[in-house]
């Protein structure tokens, strides 16, 4: 399967089953487009006016000598391979902890409904969080690498737990042989010296929630007394917090909604904060909010990414780059494909943990009562439905099949097809356009990179 | 080539005969949590 488009002016070819990215010139973007519906001959004769019989020919024994190696018009051999893969026994390798269910700032688009998840305030206490460390340890089988999110929620509203949770994780490593990797997502009302210094000894990553421009972040996330600037609280917070993590293994980390389409502003504005590693994520709201984002709107939201990627790349090369997750791809040393195939691993390699201990596929399903699949005291009780997770990959969706961005997105996020079609197994279609324009904007990125070279 | 540049050769393929350990990264682990993204992550075999 070919995938070709034209941006910035880079004429770029993704042979998608075998991962090969090409740049090439006209003639050769054309001749591909052609080559599977029409003769050498009829190529010819159709392109030569154009461009000159020498160059087409040339272009066509170029295809030809690639599709030969292995890296044009391959076609898609994984189905029976992931089958196999996904039919594997599955271990738990990350939690994602609530560790409160409580949240000292009102965001209107909280999935979390200001951090109460469709129940009651609660924090988690250290014996629950204790039970979950236990489990999956026990769980885990022969990984190594355990990954362990404190979340909320605000998760610094219950900072001691986080702490002891910590301590008692990393005593039991090494008689496990695991190794812990904590993470922290926060929107740092409550950070403090004490709390950076903490988490920059023990936190592999942290996510700070931020949207980006003061009347932009202000607007959706407002203080719990709709006082003062939650902007003004925070931003100073998280400069120092990333300049204490020497600006690396951490995101800034928005929201944009339908008040904010024109959202690259807010991106370069976190680059002019001085914030080095960021990302901002659409909206994903049920279409009657009058912030959701709507499909009249993406033609905008396309618009926006493009223009991002081009002053990314000017940024980049006046040595003054920064990281904006989804432009960020790794070509070479990318995840294999049976990671890019089986998706995120809910409910089966990733669970969530509600406060009083039981078990949600992730965070996003908390709260949504038919998808209870536990508890940490009887581990996994919902079995048939940790299995139609498991069984849940690229080739169960039928969206997915045909689409050139299945390898990089891997299916995209269950929650979000749950959310606006009733299942697991669909997709959410207004993400996928984004998402398959950040992919187009962040391969073309690497084209513009490599040519400055 | 003089048409063709090549920017990334067939890696996917290579990816199958020693892929699946599971020792990379959970996606929402890393920055999003409400999207998916897998393709800009790396493999932990090859670090």
């Amino acid at each position: 399967m070919i995938h070709q488009y034209k941006n910035n002016g880079y004429n770029i070819v993704l042979d998608v089953c075998s991962g090969s990215v090409h740049v090439t010139d006209d003639v050769t973007y054309d001749v591909i487009a052609l080559y599977e519906t029409c003769s050498g001959e009829e190529i010819l004769s159709k392109l030569s006016p154009v461009y000159g019989r020498e160059e087409t020919e040339e272009a066509l024994s170029e295809i030809e000598a690639l599709k030969e190696a292995g890296q044009l018009f391959t076609e898609d051999e994984y189905e029976s391979y992931i089958t196999d893969f996904k039919q594997r026994k599955t271990v738990v390798k990350a939690l994602c902890l609530h560790i409160a269910h409580d949240c000292n700032l009102a965001c209107r688009y909280c999935f979390a409904e200001e951090g109460e998840y469709h129940g009651r305030r609660a924090l988690m206490s250290f014996e629950v969080g204790k039970k979950a460390l236990d489990f999956l340890i026990e769980n885990s089988g022969g990984r190594r690498n355990l990954e362990v999110d404190f979340f909320g929620g605000e998760p610094l509203m219950n900072w001691e737990v986080v702490k002891q949770l910590v301590i008692y994780g990393r005593s039991r490593e090494k008689e496990c042989n695991k190794n812990f990797r904590f993470t922290l997502t926060t929107n740092g009302m409550l950070l403090n010296d004490e709390i950076m210094d903490f988490c920059n000894k023990e936190m592999g990553n942290v996510v700070l929630s931020l949207d980006g421009r003061r009347e932009v972040n202000d607007r959706m996330r407002p203080t719990r007394n709709g006082k003062g600037s939650s902007y003004d609280i925070i931003v100073p917070k998280f400069q120092k917090f990333a300049e204490s993590r020497n600006q690396d293994r951490y995101y800034v980390r928005g929201t944009f909604t339908r008040h904010n389409l024109d959202f690259s502003k807010d991106v370069l504005h976190f680059a002019d904060l001085g914030f080095r590693q960021m990302s901002i994520e659409p909206v994903v709201a049920s279409p009657d909010e009058p912030y959701a984002i709507r499909e009249e709107d993406l033609p905008q939201i396309l618009e926006e990414y493009d223009k991002l990627a081009v002053e990314y790349i000017r940024r980049k090369k006046e040595g003054r780059g920064f990281h904006f997750f989804h432009f960020m791809i790794d070509l070479e040393q990318g995840p294999c494909v049976a990671k890019r195939l089986s998706g995120c691993g809910s409910g089966t390699e990733y669970l969530a943990v509600t406060p009083w201990g039981d078990f949600y596929p992730c965070h996003q399903f908390v709260g949504e009562e038919g998808f209870l699949l536990g508890n940490v005291d009887e581990g996994i009780t919902n079995t048939a439905l940790r299995d139609e997770f498991k069984l849940c990959n690229v080739y169960a969706k039928e969206k997915c099949r045909s689409c050139f961005a299945r390898f990089y997105c891997s299916g995209g996020c269950s929650a979000n097809s749950y959310k606006f079609h009733g299942k697991i197994t669909d997709a959410y279609d207004i993400g996928c356009e984004m998402q398959k324009k950040r992919i187009e904007c962040a391969i073309m990125i690497k084209a513009a990179l490599a040519d400055a070279e | 080539m003089k048409h063709i540049k090549t920017l990334t050769d067939a890696t996917l393929k290579n990816t199958v005969k020693k892929g699946g350990c599971g020792e990379c990264q959970t996606s929402c682990q890393s920055a999003c949590k409400t999207s998916c993204t897998v393709g800009n992550q790396s493999c932990e075999n090859q670090k």
